[in-house]
């Protein structure tokens, strides 16, 4: 990518709360027009970091440049750049269309842009006829997008979003991350979005961060991140999976519970242990004799889409989604496609598990 | 960090104001001269006085006795009344509320006034009895605001589900609902404690000659000069309450401590 | 089933009644019976001639007006003052992050402990001529300060007395704000200032309503304040009152006086509250 489009760049940001470390040296850029989506559990990091874009917290070490210039100290009020709160932090005092024009009052804009704006906002997140309503009268998901409009009436170059669908439920949720994909493009800012869902993360984003204990584990578009996640705990994070200690062989050959199995990765050398993943849906149940391993299924559950079974194989319990189903004791065969074996490097100690592994 | 300073320093400020005149009643207390004005070197001897003064020690008697007596009696009625009203429907309970609101608006010396008047009227004779039940009237409103908040947080369902799980209501409410609302009951207690130790007002008007509390003692002395013997009792009230409010906040926070290392 | 379903709405309605009764009794009795006897008394005249308006008229008599007028002199100015001295108090209170109230609240009524009359009189003691604040003033070669026995002394009393009232409601409701509220504010574009005029404040307003009307009625009907700090030579409204009652032994009089006076503080109060849109939630502690 050309250097000339990144927006955001976090130099070697370090930031302790009471002695414990928090983030640990890290580096991130963010280009203009990408939705990206910091991910991983909570205590990872993700919030300091949007808070830290945001002005909310100042870093101990690091800088934060935007546009080209060094922001790390200016206060929020004074960047251009609007958070999406998680629990939307309306004011309760103001009618709806009071709070979408405190941003444009501190600024001075004439009433009639005033009234414009909202009207436009109103309309973008479909709420047209809201404006005298007050905050508490609407619902959370309804909340969230007058947040989103009073945030965007003051055409910041970048949005953060925290977590912002955290409080609503599974199918407001659903709709609401459509919804956020159409602003995004009718938009065309820059969203920087916290989240602990992976499917939201999966589903929204042109680039994902994944990040844990204050390190940045994998950064990629959502293909990457899900079919080639660079270490278990990206593999474990994201998306269901079987994750096997194994050995490579030699160059596409990997032993896998004292099985050969044929891969596609190259450059570890030989005997060397290894990770390997294994996504469910990736494991094709076989005769017995046409598998690679044998084993028996203890456990089916229909998922709707497909089916959910466990194969208790060479001592390692097996996740395996398909849409054939197999009954509970039938004795089966283990065959996987070389090319969804992932290959990941063993950790060799749990510190080195965390270290970011993106530079 | 020099805003931090100044905050904390308009802290202190606002507390060395507030507790200034409680150290000069200290200071009073060990002043061997009767006099208000004049220092005559350090004493102990009213500390002694006072145990031997039986009409202060009547008088804290009935304060105390009255202030602990209708602050049960406000928390009791108020609770029912709160839980009472918070079932009501729209209007019967704005207007309950508005009701509620009256000895609240109410300067002290109406609310005085108009119990001593209704006492009159009904013939009730004016004594330890007409104050108590004065005290319980004026401090209720604080029960009922304060355990009102808490009913509203406290769902309906987890009251139902006792129900459902075959609880009669009576055991359901002691059960479920009061653990519940409990902080609100004990602090609108304390509350209705504290104003009634420390009222003179309501008192004044609705007792007769014989029943005397601190704050009437006191109100009757402050032409002709406060036996010292007060200072001293006053003193040792202060510093029992202080006493027992460190010792109840270090062994809430070792108890805190405590649960945290078990967590660990 | 449709009669099992009236059966329990009836037993339901039952409960409400067996459970309002005693309360409704008990505010009819103590709260609606007193003041129908003070407006009785203060619409009646002494000698039994029935129906009368002197005695509400008497408020305007020279001697009370006068008095009225100073009462609600200083009892204005030692409202504003807790106000003053209170909300950026609240406000350091609130930037102390502690983890509950109780706290607070504490500290600020323990003072309570000990007797408010004395307290108050502990006040004489530091005002006086020969007292605290002039030894000090005195020793730092500063002229002496001369004001106990004059107005300024009682609202000083005043403020004193009943600043807690003013605090504690404030910093309930300053607590309860939310830092993500005053960060959005501060996102959007607005800096301290303007967070603090437009939001801070207006959130807060139900808790100075509170506080307003928890220090205005005490400090304007106060008898005793006066008699300390004023040394009898300060006449407040509320010892008028005081007097009709235990010296000149006028009822009726005593009545109208307090009757008027209730009535301007609940006109004062309906005024404070019409600015104050969500006058529900304006819980007092």
């Amino acid at each position: 990518m050309a250097q000339d489009n990144k927006l955001i760049n976090l130099e070697n940001i370090t930031k302790k709360y009471d002695g414990q470390i928090v983030l640990d040296e890290l580096n991130l850029y963010i280009r203009e027009n990408e939705f990206l989506t910091i991910l991983g559990p909570s205590g990872c990091g993700k919030t300091t970091t949007l808070r830290i874009i945001g002005g909310f917290e100042t870093p101990d070490v690091g800088r934060v440049i935007f546009d080209g210039q060094d922001i790390t100290n200016l206060p929020p009020n004074k960047r251009q750049l609007n958070t999406v709160f998680q629990k939307y932090a309306l004011f309760t005092h103001m009618t709806i269309a009071e709070n979408i024009a405190f941003g444009l009052k501190i600024k001075k804009k004439s009433k009639a842009y005033i009234q414009d704006k909202i009207a436009y906002a109103l309309k973008l997140v479909n709420l047209d006829g809201y404006e005298n309503r007050m905050p508490d009268s609407l619902s959370g998901g309804q909340q969230q997008r007058i947040a989103i409009a009073r945030a965007i009436v003051n055409e910041p170059k970048v949005l953060l979003l925290d977590e912002p669908l955290g409080a609503l439920d599974l199918k407001l949720r659903q709709d609401m991350q459509y919804e956020l994909i159409r602003l995004k493009n009718e938009l065309g800012i820059t969203f920087v979005y916290v989240t602990h869902d992976q499917e939201e993360a999966l589903t929204m984003s042109d680039t994902i961060v994944v990040m844990n204990q204050g390190y940045i584990q994998q950064i990629g578009s959502p293909e990457d991140i899900y079919n080639e996640p660079k270490n278990a705990f990206v593999a474990d994070f994201i998306g269901e999976s079987n994750i096997i200690g194994a050995t490579m062989l030699e160059d596409r050959l990997v032993e896998i519970l004292g099985a050969k199995f044929a891969c596609v990765d190259e450059g570890f050398g030989s005997q060397c242990p290894v990770d390997v993943v294994i996504r469910p849906e990736d494991v094709d149940l076989v005769e017995p004799e046409e598998g690679t391993i044998q084993g028996v299924v203890t456990s089916l559950i229909f998922k709707g889409v497909h089916y959910e079974m466990e194969v208790m194989a060479n001592g390692f319990s097996w996740l395996v989604h398909s849409t054939d189903l197999s009954p509970v004791g039938k004795q089966v065969g283990i065959k996987v496609d070389p090319f969804d074996i992932q290959i990941m490097n063993k950790p060799e100690s749990e510190d080195e598990e965390a270290v970011g592994v993106n530079e | 960090m020099v805003k931090r300073i100044i905050q904390k320093g308009y802290i202190g400020l606002v507390i060395v104001f507030l507790y200034a005149p409680i150290l000069v009643l200290a200071v009073l207390s060990f002043n061997s001269s009767k006099s208000r004005a004049k220092w005559g070197g350090f004493t102990l001897k009213w500390y002694q006085k006072m145990l031997e003064n039986d009409k202060i020690l009547n008088a804290l008697w009935t304060t105390l006795l009255l202030a602990l007596a209708s602050a049960l009696l406000a928390a009791l009625l108020g609770t029912l009344a709160a839980v009472a009203i918070n079932r009501m429907k729209k209007l019967p309970k704005a207007v309950m509320m508005s009701i509620t609101n009256i000895p609240l608006l109410n300067s002290e010396i109406v609310t005085g006034i108009s119990l001593m008047l209704l006492y009159f009227a009904v013939s009730f004779s004016l004594g330890f009895t007409s104050v108590l039940l004065a005290l319980t009237a004026a401090h209720m409103p604080y029960v009922i605001l304060s355990v009102l908040p808490k009913l509203r947080q406290t769902s309906k369902s987890t009251y139902e589900a006792a129900l459902d799980l075959g609880a009669p209501p009576l055991a359901a409410f002691f059960r479920i609902v009061l653990p519940d609302i409990f902080p609100g009951v004990l602090s609108g207690f304390m509350l209705a404690f504290t104003l009634a130790l420390d009222d003179f007002v309501i008192t004044h008007f609705t007792k007769n000659a014989r029943v005397n509390t601190l704050s009437t003692v006191i109100y009757a002395e402050t032409r002709r000069g406060i036996e010292p013997e007060i200072y001293a009792l006053s003193t040792v009230m202060f510093t029992a309450v202080l006493v027992l409010l460190i010792a109840v906040n270090r062994t809430k926070a070792k108890a805190a401590k405590k649960a945290a290392e078990r967590q660990r | 089933m449709s009669k099992e379903k009236g059966r329990l709405a009836t037993h339901k309605r039952r409960m409400q009644y067996l459970l309002s009764t005693p309360y409704v009794l008990w505010s009819i009795g103590f709260i609606v019976l007193p003041l129908i006897m003070i407006v009785y008394y203060g619409m009646t005249s002494r000698n039994g001639d029935g129906f009368t308006l002197e005695n509400l008229k008497l408020i305007w008599a020279p001697t009370n007006r006068s008095t009225l007028v100073l009462s609600i002199q200083l009892s204005v100015i030692s409202t504003l003052l807790c106000l003053l001295i209170a909300y950026p108090l609240a406000l350091a209170l609130r930037a102390l992050r502690l983890k509950s109230n109780g706290f607070v609240i504490l500290l600020f009524m323990l003072p309570m402990w000990m007797n408010f009359l004395l307290r108050t009189i502990a006040w004489q003691n530091i005002l006086e001529k020969n007292g605290v604040i002039n030894m000090f003033l005195g020793a730092v070669g500063l002229p002496k300060l001369n004001i106990i026995n004059t107005p300024a002394a009682i609202v000083l009393g005043m403020v004193y007395d009943f600043l807690p009232f003013m605090i504690i409601p404030i910093y309930n409701v300053l607590s309860k704000i939310s830092d993500d509220v005053i960060q959005a504010a501060s996102d959007l574009g607005a800096n301290y200032i303007q967070i603090l005029f437009r939001v801070i404040i207006p959130l807060s307003k139900p808790g100075i309503v509170s506080g307003l009307t928890m220090v205005f009625v005490p400090s304007l009907t106060t008898f005793v304040i006066s008699d300390i700090l004023g040394g009898g030579k300060v006449l407040l409204i509320g010892k008028v009152i005081e007097q009709k009652f235990k010296m000149a032994n006028d009822w009726n009089a005593g009545c109208g006086l307090s009757l008027v006076l209730m009535v301007f503080i609940f006109i004062c109060m309906a005024i404070v509250q019409k600015y104050d849109k969500d006058a529900e939630g304006t819980g007092v502690w």
